[in-house]
C-alpha cells in the first residue's frame, strides 16, 4: 500500500511544483503582500519611518497664545504640521491630502484669556477633518486641547497678555456693582495674588530663575509606554503580524486549490483511472490530504524564513509551539481543501464560492484588519472561526514569545476543525461527476 | 475469462443498464456498439468496479469482483473515455505513477513503462511533458498507461474519440499487437467501421439493453439481405414511353430480395451479386431503361443497427 501512497502524494507534490501559479500565489504573492503590509504597520519599530497624521494650521489671530498653540502642535511626534490658509486648508481636507486642519480664528488669544478667568464667551478654534479619519480628528483634538490649555494658561501667568488681562479685570472687579461683597473680595484677592506672582516671576525670569508656571498649566501626570513584546528590549515587528495573516490567506487559498485539483481530477476522468487499480477511497482521499498538508505546511515554513532573513522576524518564543501551530494548521488546510472538493457540481462554480468563504473567514481571523476595530458580538463569534486560532497561534509564537502552553489551545482547535471538515469532506464527496 | 450477468443500473429514474449480459473468452475482442447514452461507459465501469451495479455480477475467471480494494482488480486494465492523464507532467512521471498504483516501482515499473511505450510508439517522446503531445499521442499514451500492470482484461471505452484516421489506425495496430499476445479486449465505440475491424463478436446497446449479441456474421444473418445492387438511371421510362418501373416484376426475378426507386436510383437487394447483377441489368435494358452508373453495396453495422432499432445509429 505504501508504493501506491507515496507516489500519490509525490504527484501532488510535483504538479505543485510544475504549476507556476501556485507557487506564484504560494510564495511570492504572500511574501510581497506580508512585506508591504509589514511596512505600513510599522515594519520592525522603525519609529522615523512611522506615519503621521498629516494636519493643515491655520492661524488668523497670530497672537502669543495662537504662536504658542502652533509651536506646541508642531513639536508632536504623532503630527506633520503645516501652516495654510482657510481655503486651501478646506480644500486639501475634502481632496485627502490632509486628514485635519484646525483654524484659529482672529482675536483668538484675547477671548481665550479673557474666558479663562472670567464667564465671558468661548471663542472657537474650527477643526475641519475627513470623515473617513474619524479617529485620527479625536487624536488631534485630544493633542489640542492640552497644548491650547498649556499655551493660554502659560501667558495668563507669565505673558504680557496675561498681566495686562489681570489688571483689567481687577479694575472691572473693583468697579463692579453687581456683585456680592464676599463674591467681589474673593475674585479681588484671586486676581491680586495672581498679578503679585506675575512680577515675582518676571523678576525670577529676569534674575535667571524659572518658575513652575513658567510653562502654564500642563496634564499633572506624564506617561510610561512600554510596548509588551517577547521580552525587554525586543520591539515589535509588524512584519510579524503581517506574515502571519497573509500566510493564513495564502495558505487557505491552497487549500482551495487542493479542492479545485480533486474536482478537475476527476472531471478529466483521472480518477476512473485511480479507482480501477484495487486501491481504497481512503487511501485516495488519505494522499490527497497528506500531500495538501505537506505543502501548506512548506510554504508556512517559506513564508515565514523569508521574513526572518529579510525583516528579522524571529520566533520568539517556543519554536516547537510554532511548528505545532503550523502542523496543526497545515491539516486544517488539508481538511479545508477536501471539504471545497465537496461543495459544487463543478471547479468552476466551486472557485467563486470558496474563495469568497476563504476572505470572509481570513478577514474573521484579524488577518487584515485587527480584531478591537470588529463590533463585541463579532469578535466573540471569530472563535468558532478557524483563522483565528492560527493567527493567535502564529502570533503567540513569534512576536507574542510566548511559550508552548500557549500554543496548545489553538493547536488543539486547529485539529479540531481539520477532523470536521476532513469527516464532513468524506462523508459528502461524490466520486464520479454528475451531469 | 470475462463473465458480465444481468447488470442493471439506475440512476434515478433513469434506467442506465438494464440486464446487461456478456461473456468474453481469453484473446477474444467484443465489441459493445450504442449511440451516445446507450449504456456503454456505465457498463464498463461496472465491470471495472467505477461504479457498483444495483444487481448483476461480474465474474473474472469464476471471482466476482467485490470491493475496491479486490486484487482481482489487477486482471483489468482500463483506458477510459477521458484523456485520464496529467497534462503537467511528462509520460515517464505519468507512467511511474499509474504503474505505482498497482505496486510497481523500481525496476519492474521502468521493464513495464518501457515496455508500454514502445508498443505505442512513444518511446522517443519519454521526457515530454503531455501538454506537449498531439491528440493521437496522448490517446496512445492513454492506452499505454492502462498496460503496465499487464492486465489480461482490456477495457476501452471510446479510446479513439477526437483522433485524426493515422493515429487511430496506429490505435487500431496496438490493439491487433495485444489481441495476438491473448489479450482479452471488451471494446466501446459508435464507430461501427471500429467494430468491424476489430471485434470477433458485437453486442448492440441501446436504451441500456443488449439487443443483439453475435458474430459479425451472425448479425449480418438477421438482416434480411446482405448485398445491395445500386443503379443510377437515365430515364424511369420504359421505351415505349410508359411512364414507371414495374418494381413488381423485378422482384419477381429469381435471387432478387427487395427492390425499391429512390431519386433516379434503384436500390435491389439480391442474395449474390455475381450472379443476379447480369440479370438485373439486361432486365433493365430489355424494358429500355437506360442507366450511367451501376455499384454494389454491402449492408453494415450500421443496416443491423437499423434493422433492430429503427433507428440510425449516430441519429439514435
Amino acid at each position: 500500500m505504501m508504493i501506491p501512497f507515496r507516489a500519490l502524494v509525490r504527484k501532488d507534490v510535483q504538479l505543485f511544483f510544475v504549476d507556476r501559479r501556485a507557487l506564484l500565489m504560494s510564495f511570492a504573492i504572500p511574501i510581497a503582500i506580508g512585506s508591504f503590509f509589514g511596512y505600513v504597520l510599522g515594519g520592525a519599530g522603525d519609529q522615523a519611518n512611522q506615519s503621521k497624521i498629516p494636519v493643515l494650521m491655520v492661524d488668523q489671530d497670530r497672537s502669543a497664545i495662537s504662536q504658542e498653540i502652533v509651536k506646541q502642535l508642531s513639536g508632536e511626534k504623532a503630527l506633520d504640521v503645516k501652516t495654510s490658509t482657510p481655503s486651501e486648508a478646506r480644500a486639501a481636507v475634502r481632496k485627502g491630502t490632509a486628514t485635519v486642519a484646525v483654524i484659529i480664528p482672529p482675536n483668538f488669544g484675547q477671548a481665550a484669556g479673557a474666558a479663562f478667568f472670567g464667564p465671558e464667551q468661548k471663542p472657537e478654534i474650527a477643526v475641519l477633518f475627513d470623515p473617513s479619519h474619524a479617529a485620527e480628528r479625536s487624536m488631534v483634538t485630544g493633542i489640542l486641547t492640552g497644548d491650547v490649555m498649556q499655551a493660554v494658561s502659560k501667558e495668563m501667568f507669565t505673558g504680557q497678555t496675561g498681566r495686562e488681562m489681570v489688571k483689567d479685570s481687577l479694575a472691572q472687579v473693583e468697579q463692579s456693582q453687581g456683585l456680592a461683597a464676599e463674591d467681589k473680595k474673593t475674585l479681588e484677592d484671586l486676581l491680586r495674588s495672581v498679578d503679585r506672582w506675575n512680577q515675582q516671576s518676571g523678576q525670577s525670569a529676569s534674575g535667571g530663575l524659572s518658575s513652575g508656571l513658567s510653562r502654564g498649566l500642563t496634564m499633572p501626570y506624564t506617561t510610561h509606554e512600554e510596548a509588551v513584546t517577547a521580552r525587554r528590549n525586543v520591539q515589535y515587528n509588524g512584519y510579524a503580524h503581517a506574515f502571519a495573516g497573509m500566510v493564513v490567506q495564502f495558505v487557505l487559498f491552497l487549500g482551495i486549490d487542493v479542492g479545485i485539483g480533486l474536482l478537475q481530477q476527476r472531471q478529466r476522468g483521472l480518477w476512473k483511472r485511480f479507482r480501477a487499480a484495487p486501491l481504497s477511497r481512503g487511501l485516495l482521499l488519505g494522499s490527497r490530504a497528506v500531500s495538501a498538508a505537506i505543502l501548506a505546511f512548506l510554504v508556512v515554513q517559506v513564508n515565514f524564513l523569508f521574513a526572518r532573513l529579510v525583516f528579522g522576524v524571529r520566533v520568539e518564543g517556543s519554536m516547537a509551539g510554532f511548528l505545532g501551530v503550523s502542523a496543526a494548521f497545515a491539516v486544517m488546510t488539508a481538511g479545508f481543501g477536501m471539504l471545497v472538493a465537496t461543495i459544487g457540481k463543478t471547479p468552476e462554480a466551486t472557485r467563486g464560492l470558496s474563495i469568497f468563504a476563504t476572505l470572509i473567514v481570513v478577514m474573521l481571523g484579524g488577518a487584515w484588519i485587527p480584531m478591537f476595530l470588529f463590533p463585541q458580538w463579532l469578535q466573540k463569534l471569530t472563535v468558532i472561526v478557524p483563522t483565528r486560532w492560527a493567527m493567535d497561534g502564529l502570533e503567540a509564537m513569534t512576536w507574542r514569545g510566548l511559550g508552548l502552553e500557549a500554543a496548545v489551545a489553538p493547536i488543539a482547535v486547529l485539529l479540531l476543525f481539520a477532523a470536521v471538515f476532513g469527516g464532513l469532506a468524506v462523508a459528502r464527496f461524490r466520486w464520479e461527476a454528475e451531469g | 475469462m470475462l463473465e458480465v450477468d444481468a447488470l442493471k443500473k439506475s440512476y434515478g429514474a433513469l434506467v442506465a443498464v438494464n440486464g446487461v449480459s456478456l461473456h468474453a473468452a481469453a484473446g477474444e475482442t467484443i465489441g459493445l456498439l450504442g449511440p451516445n447514452g446507450a449504456g456503454k461507459t456505465t457498463t464498463v465501469s461496472m465491470i471495472a468496479g467505477l461504479v457498483r451495479p444495483d444487481s448483476g455480477s461480474v465474474r473474472i475467471e469464476g471471482r466476482t469482483l467485490a470491493g475496491d480494494t479486490d486484487p482481482n482488480k489487477r486482471r483489468i486494465g482500463l483506458v477510459p473515455q477521458d484523456l485520464a492523464l496529467f497534462d503537467e507532467l511528462t509520460a515517464q512521471a505519468n507512467l511511474e505513477l499509474f504503474a505505482a498504483l498497482y505496486d510497481l516501482d523500481g525496476a519492474a515499473a521502468k521493464r513495464a513503462i518501457g515496455e508500454a511505450l514502445e508498443l505505442v510508439g512513444l518511446a522517443d517522446r519519454t521526457n515530454d511533458r503531455v501538454k506537449n503531445y498531439s491528440g493521437g499521442m496522448k490517446r496512445r499514451l492513454n492506452l499505454a498507461a492502462a498496460l503496465l500492470h499487464d492486465p489480461q482484461i482490456l477495457l476501452l471505452d471510446e479510446p479513439t474519440v477526437g483522433v485524426d484516421p493515422q493515429s487511430r489506425n496506429a490505435i487500431f495496430d496496438n490493439l491487433e499487437v495485444l489481441k495476438q499476445r491473448g489479450k482479452t479486449l471488451v471494446y466501446t465505440t459508435h464507430y461501427m467501421e471500429e467494430a468491424e475491424r476489430l471485434c470477433d463478436r458485437v453486442i448492440i446497446i441501446d436504451h441500456g439493453k443488449v439487443v443483439a449479441d453475435d458474430t459479425l456474421q451472425g448479425l449480418y444473418r438477421l438482416l434480411p439481405v446482405t448485398n445491395l445492387l445500386a443503379v443510377e438511371l437515365d430515364d424511369t421510362r420504359d421505351g415505349d414511353g410508359n411512364d414507371g418501373l414495374r418494381l413488381n416484376e423485378l422482384q419477381a426475378l429469381p435471387g432478387v430480395r427487395s427492390a425499391k426507386l429512390e431519386a433516379g436510383t434503384l436500390r435491389v437487394g439480391v442474395e449474390d451479386l455475381a450472379t443476379e447483377t447480369p440479370r438485373i441489368l439486361q432486365w433493365l435494358v430489355e424494358r429500355g431503361h437506360l442507366y450511367h452508373h451501376v455499384a454494389s453495396e454491402r449492408a453494415d453495422l450500421e443496416t443491423v443497427f437499423l434493422t433492430l432499432t429503427g433507428r440510425s445509429l449516430r441519429d439514435a
